[in-house]
């Protein structure tokens, strides 16, 4: 494993992507960062530009409107970088999959390494959604 | 070679960096503490570092590419030849050269200004209106700052970085803190320190909460590593002119000590402060702190 992709798993700055949430996803996203779970002992860091992001959190159902965007997001956040999918939303639609405008889940728009389930995930579904990542980051690699 | 050793090893580069960097450590684990959360491990600011330097670097279509890319390292320059003269001067190195100090006020002028020709540069209405927001935040506080370093140059009644230290540090010498002007000085410069590093409450041009990170929101990869780096550095280096030039000790030990008692002014007021706006900080620093200054000036010129 390179040394960059080692500091890579220590320092995790995310991204925060609403792609059409109810908004409960990006609250407990929020809560995750708050200082009673403390995130940022694992290096992990907020940011408010993809430029500087090394995970893109993304929350919501693509629909007709975002998903484009998203993709053109991803396409903007500099490699490597891991895609996390926060909620049931991004991970197979939720029960907006039958609506008239949802595309398709984010997996089939844009790479996911990490799904983390939960209708919302609660902080600590999160946090271990991305030590699991950090994990496998560390196997596969 | 000897020089050689003097710009990479001591006082330069590499001095710099690792105190930066145990500098940008102990503010995130004292802001941590403050806030009751264990904080980031030992070596977070090196994993950032190394992390950044082995990313893509992405440069957005419609910048101007070389004035992109050569202002971090404009910045970067600027602040190692301040280190130099600084912790040459502190640690009882040569004689410098006079008229050092003024090269060092300039010197510390570059890095914002490096900020500001990135953010233009980088053709994004966010970074324009960060950079338009940290020159209006350096020209608000260079005037204070700059009649604070007065006082001193008044009282030692030099411009050379090692007689100021000299003159303070020698035997049966006083530091210019130690009277009623050198107190105010020092008050009015920790404020423009504050606002140089770009912290809390002055840390306008990057307000996360309102225009993402300013003038950096198009930098990526290594180029954004050299601007954290040039951050980490200056929390270190700005400090340590200050101290130079306000109260320094004969012994290298001493110095960094009163360095750190700086540091820690500086995270608490970071720590206890909400963010201001430009027109309040403008004020602040031309309608109080300017006069206050220009006091400090007059005490000196008067003796006290
Ligand atoms: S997964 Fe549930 S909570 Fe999250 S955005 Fe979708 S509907 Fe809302």
């Amino acid at each position: 494993m390179s040394i960059t992709l080692n500091a890579l798993t220590k320092s995790i700055w995310v991204f925060h992507a609403a792609c059409s949430p109810c908004n409960n996803c990006d609250i407990e996203i929020l809560d995750a960062l708050t200082p009673r779970f403390d995130l940022e002992r694992f290096g992990i860091v907020l940011v408010g530009s993809i430029r500087h992001a090394d995970a893109m959190l993304v929350t919501g159902v693509p629909n007709m409107k975002t998903a484009p965007r998203i993709k053109y997001i991803y396409d903007q956040m500099p490699k490597p970088g891991v895609v996390i999918a926060v909620g049931t939303c991004p991970c197979g639609g939720n029960m907006f999959r039958h609506s008239y405008n949802f595309v398709k889940p984010l997996d089939e728009i844009i790479p996911v390494n990490a799904y983390v389930p939960g209708c919302p995930p609660k902080p600590e579904a999160l946090i271990m959604g991305v030590v699991k990542l950090i994990k496998a980051l560390k196997g596969e690699k | 070679m000897n020089q050689m050793i003097d710009f990479l090893i001591f006082p330069g580069l590499l001095f710099t960096a690792v105190c930066g960097m145990l500098a940008s450590f102990v503010d995130r684990k004292v802001t941590a503490r403050v806030q009751w959360r264990k904080g980031p491990p030992l070596f977070q600011p090196v994993y950032d570092f190394v992390k950044l330097m082995g990313k893509e670097m992405v440069v957005p279509s419609g910048a101007h590419l070389l004035t992109f890319l050569a202002a971090p390292l404009f910045g970067l320059s600027a602040i190692v030849s301040v280190s130099i003269i600084v912790w040459n001067a502190l640690s009882g190195g040569s004689a410098g050269f006079s008229g050092d100090l003024i090269v060092v006020v300039y010197l510390l002028a570059i890095p914002s200004i490096a900020v500001i020709m990135g953010g233009f540069a980088s053709n994004n209405p966010i970074a324009s209106l960060g950079a338009s927001r940290e020159m209006k935040l350096m020209l608000a506080y260079e005037l204070p700052f700059i009649l604070a370093v007065m006082v001193t140059v008044i009282k030692t009644g030099s411009i050379n970085m090692t007689h100021v230290v000299r003159a303070q540090a020698g035997a049966g010498a006083s530091a210019v803190a130690g009277s009623p002007s050198g107190i105010i000085a020092l008050a009015v410069a920790v404020f423009c320190i504050q606002a140089k590093l770009g912290l809390v409450p002055f840390d306008i041009p990057e307000a996360e909460q309102e225009i993402i990170a300013g003038p950096l929101i198009e930098y990526s990869g290594p180029a954004l590593g050299v601007i954290k780096l040039t951050r980490w550095m200056m929390l270190f280096v700005v400090p340590s002119f200050a101290v130079a030039v306000f109260f320094p000790s004969s012994t290298f030990a001493g110095n960094i000590l009163r360095y750190v008692l700086l540091l820690v002014v500086a995270i608490l007021l970071r720590n206890t402060n909400p963010r201001v706006r430009i027109d309040q900080a403008i004020k602040f620093f031309w309608f109080y702190t300017g006069p206050v200054s220009l006091l400090a000036v007059g005490l000196a010129l008067a003796g006290k």
